[in-house]
């Protein structure tokens, strides 16, 4: 498989980066963590209306770009760089792909839209109390009620699920695993905003009780929902690689400038050879992405590429998140320094989505090991 | 010194005979521990009269072994004074004046004093010997400005161990000296420094004009640096700590705990194979600490640790680290959770409460533990170097006048 950028993509990227750069600077990224949203709404506007962001990967006729997945991953990427605040990956990513793969026309016509505009945000509520990312493992209820369904039972850790106007939730009917959308202020919903272990992602808590739901396709969602994991994780994986690359850069930085007897740490080996196993990790890391992205536009070899990106990156990014903390000594570990925040990040998307060894023993599964 | 020798009979007939006049379940923690110092029992390897008894610190065991067979209350020096018991007290009987002796050691380990450790600056924290603080004599005091950093429990100080610069024409390591500060001297601010935890447990430390009297220095004028070290090698052995105090306690036996009470379905059974592995080698890796430890303890003799202690430094804070990674991925998506969030407390003692939430602060914390003390990349040039005699790197910072160093900002 070919994996090589188009002119188009690096403009893409330019444009992108130049936008977080101005949006998501790191004093936006420490008020907005402090907030309960965890989003800015003028940001995310500007996204929809001057870059067309929130739909790249949605088709024309319904607002979007109708790009794909590999624009998706660069400007997942660029984010994943200044830790960009906002419930992209909840709306952009997976409920866009979860309605584009299992809607029916109807209710694709009547959410895409305001998705792509920004108008409304919307959030996939997969893993139900036990936190398991895995469409075969739901086992919440969606009972009829007349032409409608209700749903029942709890969805955690449910991406920007306190903030969402739409929620698109797996849950089971008599004939299989459906997706319904709910609406955000949906009577018998109550939303828990969750304190999290990274406050530069804000999960939530979904309690449902006898909530009013539209199911959004008839047929069985569960292979579905599966790509649209693949996806997710791909992005992630691309988000990933952002942040990694930035904190190779911090540490390289800081390795160059800081003396300590009487010369750059970075001329100490010890500090030098960490740098470089940062850069050929983040290198590999960059190539697992990429190929992600690629393998998933073209439709090719979707669910290997996604299993070995989304396990390769989550280390690659701990590590040199990791790292950056070392070579900064005392500074690293403070809460002033933005390190903690890229660690804390790079931790918690190890775990969204399924843990790496989880995704290893995916992939030896497709190899058939 | 002569090394005494006691039986391991009459060392527990000896902490009997304490527990006899004051017992820890009964009295308060400054009369028991001021009893403890008074028989000897404080630290074992210390001299008669300064609270110990002169024989080997692997003694030290057999008295806390022994009170805990007795009492309920148990109190750990860690917790108590960290810095005084485990490196200030050292230095003292080290280096200190016979004043210091009779007027520091017993409050030290009461706890009635804590103590701090003002040694690394933004400029100087690997290379503590370049450090900038500097100390000028005026008459019968020395007059101290400058700007410490990562301070530990300045906040709660009473004693301060200060490095300074009292020449800076001597190369650098020649040039300093050490002193004992009193933190309630005026010129001294401390002004909390928050951590990746959100808790300030550390500090900034400003000295301005603060008057140290003459007779507050430890060891020679220009000898500082040779105090420091027994003040430095302490300080790895009390960190370095040796791990779990018995088999599987300490993070290891939280992380086995952790997976023991996990959901049933939280993890694939394969998932469970790989993470039982994992866990298993983490604490094959606890165990070894522990027991290289415990060798090392009982081969020394009263007296300071030697650079060998930099072994359980880097091994400690290394395995610590992974088993905290660990205890995350066992938790699973919970770990996606600090609850109840992130405060900006300024912490008066390490007791915290709920077991989850314990594990993911202790996750965040443990990544210091590369760094205080000395970094992990410090402690192996020192296994390298000192322990090992392999050749060093060339240095050019070692024999010029210390201002002509190139310093960060
Ligand atoms: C939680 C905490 C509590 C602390 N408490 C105290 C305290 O109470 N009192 C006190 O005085 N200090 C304290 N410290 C400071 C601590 O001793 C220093 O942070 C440490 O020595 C490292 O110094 P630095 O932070 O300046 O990092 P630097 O020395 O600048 O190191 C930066 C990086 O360069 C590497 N490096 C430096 N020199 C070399 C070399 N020669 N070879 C290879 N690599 C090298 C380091 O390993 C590190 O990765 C504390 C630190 C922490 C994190």
């Amino acid at each position: 498989m070919d994996f090589a950028f188009t002119h188009e993509h690096e403009e893409l990227r330019q444009t992108i980066r130049r936008f977080m750069e101005n949006e998501s600077p790191e004093a936006t990224v420490r008020k907005l963590m402090e907030t309960e949203q965890g989003y800015d709404r003028k940001t995310w506007d500007k996204m929809a209306s001057e870059l067309s962001l929130l739909g790249l990967a949605v088709p024309e006729q319904y607002g979007g770009a109708g790009l794909g997945a590999v624009e998706l991953a660069i400007a997942m990427e660029e984010m994943g760089r200044v830790l960009f605040c906002g419930p992209y990956l909840a709306s952009a990513v997976l409920a866009a792909d979860a309605l584009l793969r299992t809607g029916d026309d109807a209710s694709k016509k009547k959410l895409l839209p305001a998705i792509v505009s920004g108008k409304s945000i919307a959030t996939l509520a997969l893993a139900d109390e036990n936190g398991r990312w895995d469409p075969k493992a739901v086992t919440m209820r969606a009972t009829r009620d007349g032409s409608n369904w209700k749903l029942s039972g709890a969805k955690n850790y449910v991406l920007d699920g306190h903030i969402a106007d739409s929620i698109l939730v797996a849950a089971r009917a008599d004939d299989g695993l459906g997706l319904f959308h709910v609406e955000g202020a949906a009577a018998g919903l109550q939303r828990k905003p969750l304190p999290t272990l990274d406050l530069t992602r804000k999960l939530a808590r979904l309690d449902f009780s006898g909530t009013p739901a539209a199911r959004v396709s008839s047929a069985d969602a569960t292979e579905a929902l599966k790509h649209t994991l693949a996806l997710a994780s791909a992005m992630l994986a691309a988000e990933q690689v952002g942040g990694a690359q930035r904190c190779l850069e911090m540490s390289t930085e800081y390795a160059k400038t800081r003396l300590q007897f009487g010369r750059p740490i970075g001329s100490f080996q010890a500090i030098k050879h960490k740098c470089a196993d940062m850069l050929v990790e983040t290198e590999f890391a960059r190539s697992a992405a990429y190929h992600a992205a690629f393998a998933i536009a073209g439709n090719e070899d979707v669910f290997e590429a996604a299993h070995l990106a989304k396990s390769y990156c989550s280390e690659a990014y701990f590590h040199a998140a990791a790292e950056n903390i070392q070579i900064h000594g005392g500074m690293g570990f403070t809460w002033e320094h933005p390190a903690h925040l890229y660690f804390k990040r790079a931790r918690a998307s190890i775990i969204l989505f399924g843990d790496p060894a989880e995704h290893r023993l995916q992939l030896a599964s497709v190899l058939e090991l | 010194m002569a090394q005494r020798e006691i039986t391991e009979e009459e060392l527990r007939k000896r902490v009997r005979a304490l527990l006899d006049e004051a017992h820890p379940d009964k009295v308060d923690q400054f009369t028991f521990r001021g009893k403890q110092y008074d028989h000897g029992l404080a630290w074992v390897h210390f001299p008669e009269g300064y609270g110990g008894l002169g024989i080997s610190p692997g003694m030290q065991a057999i008295v806390t072994e022994e009170i805990s067979k007795h009492a309920k209350t148990l109190y750990d020096d860690m917790m108590i004074n960290a810095i005084g018991i485990g490196m200030g007290a050292p230095t003292v009987l080290t280096h200190g004046t016979e004043w210091m002796k009779k007027n520091l050691l017993r409050r030290i380990f009461t706890g009635e004093d804590i103590w701090c450790q003002l040694f690394s600056e933004p400029g100087a924290g690997s290379d503590v010997a370049g450090l900038a603080t500097r100390a000028v004599r005026e008459g019968d005091y020395w007059v101290v400005n400058g700007q410490k950093v990562w301070t530990s429990l300045a906040h709660l100080s009473k004693w301060a161990m200060l490095l300074a610069r009292t020449n800076p024409d001597a190369p650098k390591h020649s040039g300093m000296s050490y002193f004992l500060l009193d933190m309630e001297s005026p010129g001294v601010e401390v002004r909390p420094l928050h951590q990746i935890t959100g808790e300030a447990e550390f500090n900034e430390v400003f000295l301005t004009d603060v008057k140290i009297p003459a007779d507050r220095m430890m060891g020679r004028e220009g000898e500082g640096w040779k105090v420091a070290l027994t003040t430095l090698m302490n300080e790895r052995t009390a960190i370095g700590g040796g791990g779990p105090t018995r088999r599987g306690a300490g993070s290891i036996g939280v992380l086995m705990n952790l997976w023991k009470s996990r959901e049933k379905g939280q993890f694939s059974p394969e998932a469970e194979i790989l993470m039982r592995d994992r866990i298993t080698r983490l604490y094959i890796e606890s165990e070894l600490l522990r027991m290289t430890s415990q060798r090392a303890k009982a081969a020394r003799k009263a007296g300071n640790p030697g650079p060998e202690g930099s072994v359980a430094k880097l091994a400690q804070a290394e395995l610590n680290k992974r088993i905290w990674e660990c205890a995350m991925d066992v938790m699973g998506p919970d770990s996606l959770v600090y609850e109840p969030g992130y405060t900006r407390r300024r912490p008066t003692s390490r007791a915290r409460e709920g077991r989850n939430s314990l594990s993911k602060y202790q996750f965040l914390r443990a990544r210091a533990n590369s760094i205080e003390g000395g970094t992990s990349e410090v402690m192996r040039n020192i296994l390298g170097e000192r322990v090992l005699g392999l050749p060093g790197e060339p240095r050019s910072d070692k024999d010029v006048p210390w201002k002509q160093i190139p310093r960060s900002a």
